[in-house]
């Protein structure tokens, strides 16, 4: 499975929760509402740059703090295909995985990606490329491939729920 | 030789062994949910394909986010989760008879030493105070949780956490964790558990390890915990009926890392906004103007804190230019304060008293900022916009360090201030 997307870069370490997703509007269970607040803590204007090709590229301990789904939620709705990142705080590195969002570790190519850069992610190879050059991911256990593989951890249950 | 994490993991899946990095699934004793995480867990759970809950014996719900409701939209969540959790036949700890879900676990008897607890919060860690392995997850995985009993997890490595010496008067678990933290980083922890020993930690009542455990996420940590000790069973005793035994790491267990912190010479500390690894002595924060104080929330809103809050508050006034919100953490340290007359001396001070909630913690309701205003508060998390605007900051301290910016409407040393 190889994925495109366009790159939107958040360069800074530490980017927590609260400034992707506030809690204001954690009452929220619409995803489509949801795409609305998106960043408002950290720049309302991102929201205009992301597509459906969209890759979010993002530095050190990304996604920092709580366990807030709705801003992996929200990234998908939004049209964010995978992300990229130096580093992922677990619940939201989690959170991505169980939602079937791709989520890669690649600290070279973070350092290498710039606004709109072109992505590929090659999963199975093990590579992302940035506008041509390609640079290795951090490996991934064969337990999140699969989870990967298939979709996210609700398609992953329902499988197993199935064959029990 | 397994370190505590190993141990309890080895404990509660069908591997044969477990090493750093292996990826297990782990079973649950206990699955938390609330307003906020479990709505969208329902719904997941349903997608899944599952109609009811693995053990309702083992499924607790309580509402403390949007309470009591702000709003229609938070309202209709709650109704949703009472509903649910009839129709599911789980425990359900209603507004007003429960509090800030973490602080009803512990209170309650659901957490034990050994225990595996998976909550749909990111303070669940703080059932490391009793020895337990608290994680929190986000929805998807708690609907796996509600559904099979079981969530993923990565084995983490231990850094080791030894508190030498004992700590300094006006000093509290607040301040052992923000120490920590300052040490190792905000994602200093990441893939690893927190293990916390030493004379200082052994010292530490359960509402001091609660403010240190609860902070672990903070760090970056899976989870933060205090092998169980004498302590730990007295606070057990009559409280719940579930078997444990008591197991640490051993000696020669592979840790990743040793981090000490010398408590002799530990100050109050201060977490300057936007971030709990903005760490400075007290000293180096003196002098800020303070518009709110807010002490409460799941680390630091226990008797502990409210008893700390009064010394400085007893027979002074909040200041004209500085409003306090108290929140106990849940009803059972509300009655408690009421009883020893801390409320009544909390209102004649001028500090206004809230039922238990999650609240302005996370800038849900009660206690909002406004952009340009400063806060000072026991809460965990200080990022920016937290507690609403922005453009407010926020300061985390201590209940002696917030009380006494109550009094002085800026932040001071509550020992020049003095105990009243």
């Amino acid at each position: 499975m190889k994925l495109q997307g366009r790159a939107v870069v958040i360069r800074q370490d530490d980017v927590d929760t609260d400034v992707l997703y506030p809690g204001a509007y954690l009452n929220i269970t619409e995803v489509e509402k949801m795409t609305e607040y998106l960043f408002e803590g950290l720049d309302p204007s991102l929201r205009a740059e992301l597509g459906g090709d969209t890759a979010l590229v993002v530095g050190a301990n990304f996604g920092a703090g709580s366990s807030r789904e709705h801003v992996p939620q929200a990234m998908s709705a939004s049209g964010i295909r995978f992300l990229v990142g130096k580093s992922f705080a677990r619940i939201f590195y989690r959170n991505c995985i169980n939602l079937g969002l791709p989520v890669v570790i690649a600290p070279e190519a973070v350092d290498a990606a710039s606004p709109g850069s072109a992505l590929e992610l090659d999963l199975e190879a093990g590579v992302v490329t940035v506008d041509g050059v390609a640079f290795p991911l951090n490996s991934i256990p064969a337990f999140l491939r699969e989870m990967f593989a298939a979709g996210g951890l609700v398609p992953w249950m329902r499988g197993r729920l199935d064959a029990a | 030789m397994p370190t505590l994490a190993e141990k309890i993991l080895l404990a509660h899946t069908d591997a044969d062994e477990v090493a750093p990095g292996d990826i297990v699934m782990v079973r649950c004793d206990v699955v938390m949910t609330n307003d906020i995480s479990g709505p969208m867990a329902f719904r997941a759970m349903e997608k899944m394909g599952a109609k009811r809950v693995f053990d309702p014996a083992k499924v607790v719900v309580v509402p403390d986010h949007f309470i009591p409701a702000k709003d229609t939209r938070s309202a209709e969540l709650q109704k949703l989760l009472r509903e649910w959790s009839a129709d599911q036949g789980v425990t359900y700890y209603e507004q007003g008879r429960g509090g800030i879900e973490h602080t009803v676990l512990v209170e309650e008897g659901w957490v034990v030493p050994g225990s595996v607890i998976a909550g749909g919060d990111s303070h669940t860690c703080t059932y490391g105070a009793l020895g337990a392995f608290g994680t929190g997850l986000g929805s998807t995985d708690i609907a796996a949780c509600l559904a099979s009993g079981s969530f993923w997890q990565a084995v983490p490595g231990t850094i080791l956490v030894e508190f030498t010496g004992l700590k300094q008067r006006f000093v509290t678990g607040k301040d052992l964790i923000l120490a920590v933290i300052a040490e190792i980083g905000v994602a200093g922890g990441t893939n690893m558990a927190l293990e916390f020993i030493g004379e200082g930690a052994e010292a530490l009542s359960v509402d001091e390890r609660l403010a240190v455990a609860n902070m672990a996420v903070e760090a970056g940590s899976e989870t933060g915990f205090f092998p169980a000790d004498q302590t730990v069973a007295e606070y057990l005793e009559g409280r719940t009926t579930r078997p444990w035994t008591a197991e640490r790491s051993d000696p020669d267990a592979d840790f990743d890392r040793t981090v000490r912190i010398d408590l002799d010479e530990l100050p109050p500390l201060v977490a300057l906004p936007h971030s709990p690894g903005n760490v400075v002595p007290l000293d180096q924060a003196t002098g800020r103007k303070i518009d709110q104080v807010y002490i409460g929330n799941c680390s630091n809103g226990t008797i502990t804190d409210l008893r700390q809050a009064a010394e400085m508050l007893r027979g002074r006034r909040v200041h004209p230019s500085t409003r306090a919100i108290i929140v106990p953490a849940s009803q059972r340290v509300y009655r408690q304060a009421l009883a020893e007359g801390l409320l009544d001396l909390f209102v004649e001070a001028g500090a206004m008293v809230s039922t238990p909630t999650c609240g302005a913690c996370f800038g849900g309701s009660g206690g909002i900022l406004a952009p340009g205003e400063n806060a000072i508060t026991t809460t965990n998390r200080n990022f920016k916009g937290r507690m609403g605007s922005s453009e407010a900051g926020v300061h985390l301290a201590n209940a002696w360090v917030a009380a006494a910016a109550a009094v002085a409407g800026e932040i001071v040393d509550p020992a020049e201030l003095g105990a009243a």
